[in-house]
């Protein structure tokens, strides 16, 4: 019985006790031991037509390296994961699995396998150590200028320099990394893994310009002129956008955005022995919109009264970091629409609320009502607004290139097959699909990267 | 690059740098800034542009040592690099012929009243100043100001040079004696914005003022220097800096200015101790 009962269930993944998560910013998933990684391998199937392969957006052949791990062959496995996937130890951290791969998991008896928590392993087995497959095919004379450090740019600069061509990517911020760096929590993605990936691909020659804004300090038309021969835009989905409701602007009401880009990018946490930049984190913290999962959390750890998150239906976010959230004393609110933030003398003091009905439609679908009379105000001393972000159109307009872009979604419109939005230009990720996920913006980075392969040769 | 090249001290706690950028020398304009960061757990300050020079590839800032970050800009010497270093960033003013212009400068902000000054009077405006500061000690461009303006008032809040008071004093009588202005372009502390704003919007006078809102990355991702301005909020790094004064909600701004004020006083104490 007890045989049985180790294959069904996933090995859990170590993580840090909720009292020390609390206080710090310290990485909460542990990641697997040698022999936790051993024991969850051996749970695979290993299915002869895998469905987790052909979930993953980037296809790893998952299988293969679960094989190897149980061998104990982690180069290997590590080798096999690099084959197609050039940010290995952020997917394992940061992929929903649940909704991508794992999903695929014919293990239907027993959990899925943990394929995040594997992948991770061998990764971080594969980066400690240095480990690199240096297949770079000779230099091939042409030049590509990546626009974005996030993980579209990172992802077809890295297939860019391994077919032999010389690539640039050209960042705004002082740090490289994109969302990465500036957007998801050291709680979640340790910069220092954020850095190592980054030093990988570096190592493979690809060339990182920071505090270069494309659009203001160099256009893309001045990037053709310099001699680059073809132009990759993976400039993201970074603006925010607010609710257009009363009080937005009073003192102590953030975006998430700045929230954290405070945090992960200026180390507000630090404040004020090592970071000159501060955040405000009083009294309670509403945070409002399904998006604010990592917000909140991070106000736990600045030390808030008390967190709420305010959204209508589904909170976004990976299932173990929304439990994560919850077990650290993150509430969570749906069926609920801010009206209006409230403030005295010029900062906030809460948020007015209304409560969301669903009415229920012919087709299976919902409509959400606000129920009249049952509006409340939560007292709140630090208001964080968590709606969708739009893509920034600074490096996309300036130029003549004609650049199409999206009437409202401001997304930037490409060949869906070739990701090319005008001769010569390119782009993937969130400034294409609007805010979405790290996979796929790899997925797309890798994509474009073909593409362009073929459009230097004269085949596109 | 990035290497101061050139550094004075206009007056207590006021210092002019130049420094070395090539590529943000080539794309400057008037009325633009750039962020900049001390050391590496420094904060990201914008200042700006009080001149750029693309054939020597250098760009002029004018800054007072008001906190822990610029304290620590002003300890930079000539041959040191500034850590990082980002712009043009946010719109170029308008640069063309009004007439009749008033130039109204408060501050460590008399540097980018000059700056506009003397583009508008180069686009051949005739332009009338109006200056001033808390004491002479801490008056800066005062010379450039008497060569290149037709019309020069000073003021001083102690009386220690001309005028004793405040800038929007002057102006605001100057404005009541009759005096038309085809454009008033006002940049300072925001009382002094706020007052001038008050002051022309009876006259209906086209009246522009340059925000200084607190900005983290100022390429539009995170909104904290958002400015509610005719009812709507704008972005001062992307939508700004300059604005329509009539249209600004200056209570506001100044709040905002203000909400880091506590931190700020840690940090002078921890840097101090």
């Amino acid at each position: 019985m007890q045989k049985l009962e180790v294959r069904l269930r996933q090995i859990p993944v170590p993580e840090l006790p909720v009292e020390e998560r609390i206080r710090t910013f310290n990485e909460v998933a542990l990641g697997y031991t040698e022999e936790q990684a051993l024991a969850e391998s051996s749970r695979c199937l290993q299915c002869n037509h895998p469905l987790c392969v052909e979930l993953c957006p980037i296809h790893v052949n998952i299988p293969k390296f679960i094989r190897l791990i149980r061998l104990g062959a982690y180069e290997e496995a590590y080798k096999v994961i690099r084959e197609r996937n050039n940010l290995p130890s952020i997917c394992g951290r940061v992929c929903p699995q649940e909704m991508l791969c794992a999903m695929g998991c014919k293990n239907t008896i027993g959990d899925p396998i943990n394929i995040g928590a594997l992948e991770r392993f061998a990764a971080d087995y594969g980066l400690e150590r240095g480990i690199r497959d240096l297949s770079i095919k000779p230099f091939t004379g042409r030049s590509i200028a990546v626009i974005g450090s996030g993980p579209a740019g990172l992802s077809v600069a890295a297939e860019l320099v391994k077919n032999g061509h010389h690539t640039v990517i050209f960042e705004a911020l002082h740090e490289p990394g994109g969302v990465l760096t500036y957007g998801i929590p050291e709680f979640r993605l340790p910069k220092k893994i954020v850095e190592q990936e980054i030093n990988y691909i570096m190592k493979l020659g690809v060339e990182i310009k920071t505090n270069i804004i494309v659009g203001k300090t160099i256009t893309i038309d001045d990037l053709f002129e310099e001699g680059f021969n073809a132009v990759f835009l993976g400039t993201g989905a970074g603006l925010p956008k607010f609710l257009n409701i009363p009080g937005e602007n009073l003192c102590s009401v953030y975006s998430i955005n700045e929230f954290l880009i405070r945090i992960n990018l200026m180390k507000a946490y630090l404040f004020p022995y090592r970071s000159r930049t501060p955040i405000k984190v009083k009294g309670k913290v509403a945070v409002l919109g399904a998006r604010g999962m990592d917000a909140a959390r991070s106000a736990i750890r600045l030390g808030a009264e008390e967190v709420y998150v305010f959204y209508q239906r589904r909170i976004v976010g990976r299932r173990d970091d929304i439990r994560r959230g919850v077990e650290e004393g993150v509430k969570l609110q749906p069926l609920t629409k801010p009206i209006r933030i409230v403030g005295n003398g010029g900062w906030v003091e809460g948020v007015e609320l209304i409560r969301l009905k669903p009415i229920y439609g012919a087709a299976n679908d919902s409509k959400l009502i606000p129920e009249p009379g049952s509006e409340f105000l939560y007292n709140a001393g630090t208001v964080i607004i968590a709606s969708k972000h739009i893509p920034n159109t600074i490096a996309a307009t300036n130029t003549s290139k004609g650049i199409k872009i999206a009437e409202g979604r401001k997304t930037i419109i490409v060949n869906p097959e070739t990701l090319e939005t005008t001769r010569g230009i390119f782009a993937g990720g969130d400034v294409v699909s609007g805010a979405s996920s790290v996979i796929k913006a790899i997925e797309t980075g890798k994509r474009a990267a073909q593409s362009i392969d073929r459009y230097l040769t004269g085949k596109l | 690059m990035n290497e101061i090249v050139f550094k004075e001290e206009l007056a207590p706690e006021i210092k002019r740098v130049k420094i070395m950028n090539p590529l943000i020398a080539k794309k400057s304009k008037s009325g633009q800034f750039v962020i900049l960061r001390v050391e590496g757990d420094g904060e990201r300050i914008p200042l700006t542009l009080i001149d750029w020079d693309p054939k020597d590839g250098t760009i002029t800032l004018v800054f007072k040592e008001v906190g822990a970050s610029t304290r620590k800009l002003g300890r930079l010497e000539v041959g040191d690099i500034i850590y990082d270093l980002v712009g043009p960033l946010g719109n170029p003013g308008e640069i063309v012929y009004y007439g009749r212009v008033c130039i109204v400068g408060g501050g460590v902000a008399i540097a980018s009243a000059y700056e506009r000054a003397r583009r508008l009077k180069d686009a051949g405006n005739s332009i009338v100043a109006v200056i001033g500061a808390k004491t002479a000690k801490s008056l800066i461009y005062r010379e450039e100001f008497r060569r290149l303006s037709d019309e020069l008032y000073i003021t001083t809040e102690d009386g220690s040079e001309g005028v004793e008071g405040y800038v929007s004093d002057v102006f605001t009588e100057l404005l009541n004696s009759g005096r038309g202005f085809d454009l008033v372009y006002a940049v300072g502390p925001v009382g002094m914005m706020k007052a001038v704003s008050e002051a022309t919007k009876p006259y209906g006078i086209r009246t522009i003022v340059s925000l200084n809102s607190l900005m983290v990355d100022g390429t539009g991702m995170c909104g904290c220097c958002r400015v509610t301005v005719g009812g709507r909020t704008m972005f001062t790094c992307v939508d700004g800096p300059e604005f329509n004064a009539h249209l600004v909600d200056f209570e506001e701004l100044e709040a905002k200015l203000g909400m880091y004020s506590e931190e700020e006083g840690r940090i002078l104490k921890f840097m101090g101790s």
